[in-house]
């Protein structure tokens, strides 16, 4: 029975390192093929950093680093070469961008757009906090009973003899 | 009324966000709006698909109201769309050109068009989808309503069947023809 008991503990234990751990080994398997790859290291690893930051159009939750679709590939080529033709990287992702909208980015920029966006949880998360933080101030404040009325103590005296033995 | 605010506001809040994920439900992700409308055309320099002799380029766009649309022979929705461009064609309502969109051999786009039919007054050809990003597209078929100066005006993502085109699309035309 102990046995069983220890086994089960160990096994638990196990699991739990096992889920806790794997986020840390997973990394997101890029769908860039050999052919695609720019001859220059430092060019293909830029692209690869814009890449990771673009939607891609089809899949929508997936990067363009990541996807199989035949329109992300076509855009890792566009990156590419416009960066091979001497494009700054702000430059290539601007052009996406005036393309396909801010959509195309999987980060939103911070703009009047998308304030709503962006502050819209802290808003909700302080008016949550504000709301309970009035409610528990009232209570308080109710709680706080009137002092009792002479009339009151000497029922209150009674009943107390009373219930004395 | 007022006193019972605070209570009732977790669920009005709550009605108004039901509402709106209930509105968003029917709606296709797919169909991402276009930042390009009222914008003018990119600049397009495309070669001539096999058996023509003349590609598209932005000035063939300009000067009347004009579709512009994306296809490839290996597009299935654009083969549903086809015969009512057929059909558009015939009825001489507006040009119809076309971009034949990566097309992995260059033979594909033109036998398809022998063996459905051309309802194309001009086609560029677009293998490395240069001009398909540069005018925003994210599939096909998608077609552009391009004004007389050159501008776009409207978007349509997917096939167009004779229901969007008497409802939507051609008062589109039919407006900036009177300009």
């Amino acid at each position: 029975m102990a046995d069983r008991r220890a086994f089960a503990a160990r096994l638990i234990g196990a699991l739990l390192a096992v889920l806790l751990l794997a986020p840390l080994l997973a990394t997101t398997a890029s769908a860039v093929e050999p052919d695609e790859i720019a001859a220059d290291p430092a060019i293909e690893a830029r692209a690869r950093a814009i890449s990771k930051g673009l939607r891609c159009l089809v899949c929508q939750n997936e990067s363009i680093d990541e996807s199989n679709a035949e329109l992300a590939r076509d855009l890792r080529l566009l990156v590419r070469q416009r960066l091979q033709a001497g494009d700054s990287d702000q430059a290539v992702t601007a052009y996406i961008v005036s393309r396909y909208g801010d959509f195309v980015l999987l980060d939103p920029p911070f703009k009047a757009a998308t304030y709503a966006l962006w502050l819209g949880p802290l808003a909700i998360t302080a008016f949550a906090f504000g709301f309970v933080f009035v409610f528990y101030r009232r209570r308080a404040g109710r709680s706080e009973a009137a002092p009792l009325s002479e009339d009151d103590e000497r029922r209150l005296a009674k009943l107390i003899d009373r219930n004395d033995p | 009324m007022m006193r019972r605010l605070p209570y009732l506001l977790p669920l009005i809040v709550l009605a108004g966000l039901a509402g709106y994920f209930w509105s968003g439900l029917g709606r296709d992700p797919n169909t991402l709006p276009s930042v390009l409308i009222d914008q003018p055309l990119p600049e397009l320099g495309l070669a001539p698909i096999a058996g023509r002799e003349r590609g598209l380029v932005t000035a063939d766009l300009k000067g009347q109201v004009s579709l512009l649309n994306i296809f490839g022979s290996w597009c299935v929705a654009c083969q549903a769309e086809h015969p009512f461009l057929m059909q558009l064609k015939a009825e001489g309502r507006v040009p119809i050109h076309g971009i034949n969109w990566r097309e992995r051999n260059a033979d594909a786009g033109p036998a398809w068009l022998t063996r459905l039919g051309d309802p194309y007054t001009l086609i560029g050809a677009d293998p490395d989808s240069r001009a398909a990003i540069a005018l925003g597209v994210t599939g096909a078929p998608e077609t552009f309503i391009i004004d007389a100066a050159g501008v776009i005006r409207y978007k349509h993502i997917g096939p167009i069947t004779k229901d969007i085109w008497e409802k939507k699309l051609w008062p589109i035309v039919e407006r900036l023809r009177r300009g």
